[in-house]
């Protein structure tokens, strides 16, 4: 049977929709919680196993971070872990039932984008 | 007017199956990882510039390797269940979403495993 070519509402991305900060903080999200997966957990579980195996291997992490490549991982995994969790607990708040008005989640949105930035700042600040 | 009460006439016209028992599970750890990232945060904070004895007796230490394992675990299985939504909503290739999907199980139980292994490996001092 073919599908019938039935309108759907345009995808996010494209000419249709005005970028707003309720739509960008949504999908970026998703993007830091898909970066702390790919990246993020694999840069702990590397860390925990270079304790586990001994000095050599410890030595060889603390290179990586100290490498440019590993620098540019480490700074994004920060931003996206501080992002991540403050804005975590913006949608906590919301499946709460509170603050759902547009006023409130805008306020909640800039008050997200400065708590990360200032986490992120105190983490890069210590760690690189 | 309709003799069937509301749920019958709810059943059998939705999508809905066991999508309540993967939110939740989405939330629970999401505030369990509250707690353990900020711990977490500290963590960082405090073995930054660590030498390689100074971090495992941190992470030897009994309650620092207990919060460590609860950690790991609630991060990939929310990263999991996570991701596996990303997929179903993105990825529309039934032979490629199901292979992304086994992968992402495959790669967080894994990893929770691994990650299991190690901490004890440090903490029992093997």
């Amino acid at each position: 049977m073919k599908a019938k070519q039935r309108p759907l509402s345009p995808f996010m991305i494209g000419p249709y929709y005005k970028p707003q900060l309720t739509s960008l903080m949504s999908i970026a999200h998703r993007a830091s919680g898909v970066f702390l997966s790919v990246i993020g957990a694999p840069l702990l579980l590397w860390w925990i196993i270079a304790v586990s195996k001994g000095p050599e291997a410890y030595q060889a992490l603390l290179g990586f971070y100290g490498s440019w490549a590993g620098r540019v991982l480490l700074a994004a995994s920060m931003l996206a872990l501080s992002y991540h969790l403050f804005n975590g607990i913006r949608h906590l708040v919301w499946d709460s039932g509170r603050a759902l008005e547009i006023r409130s989640a805008y306020t909640a949105g800039w008050l997200v984008l400065i708590a990360s930035a200032v986490l992120t700042a105190v983490l890069l600040g210590v760690l690189l | 007017m309709s003799m069937s009460n509301p749920l019958a006439r709810a059943r059998g016209m939705g999508s809905a199956k066991g999508g309540v028992q993967h939110w939740l599970a989405q939330r629970v750890t999401a505030v369990f990882l509250i707690f353990l990232v900020a711990w977490l945060v500290y963590a960082m904070i405090v073995l930054s510039g660590a030498d390689f004895a100074t971090a495992r007796a941190f992470i030897a230490s009994p309650v620092n390797a207990a919060l460590l394992i609860v950690l790991v675990i609630a991060l990939l299985y929310h990263a999991m269940l996570g991701l596996q939504v990303v997929i179903e909503d993105y990825v529309h290739h039934p032979a490629t979403e199901i292979t992304l999907q086994l992968l992402v199980r495959a790669g967080a139980f894994l990893g929770m495993a691994l990650g299991v292994v190690y901490i004890l490996k440090i903490a029992l001092g093997a």
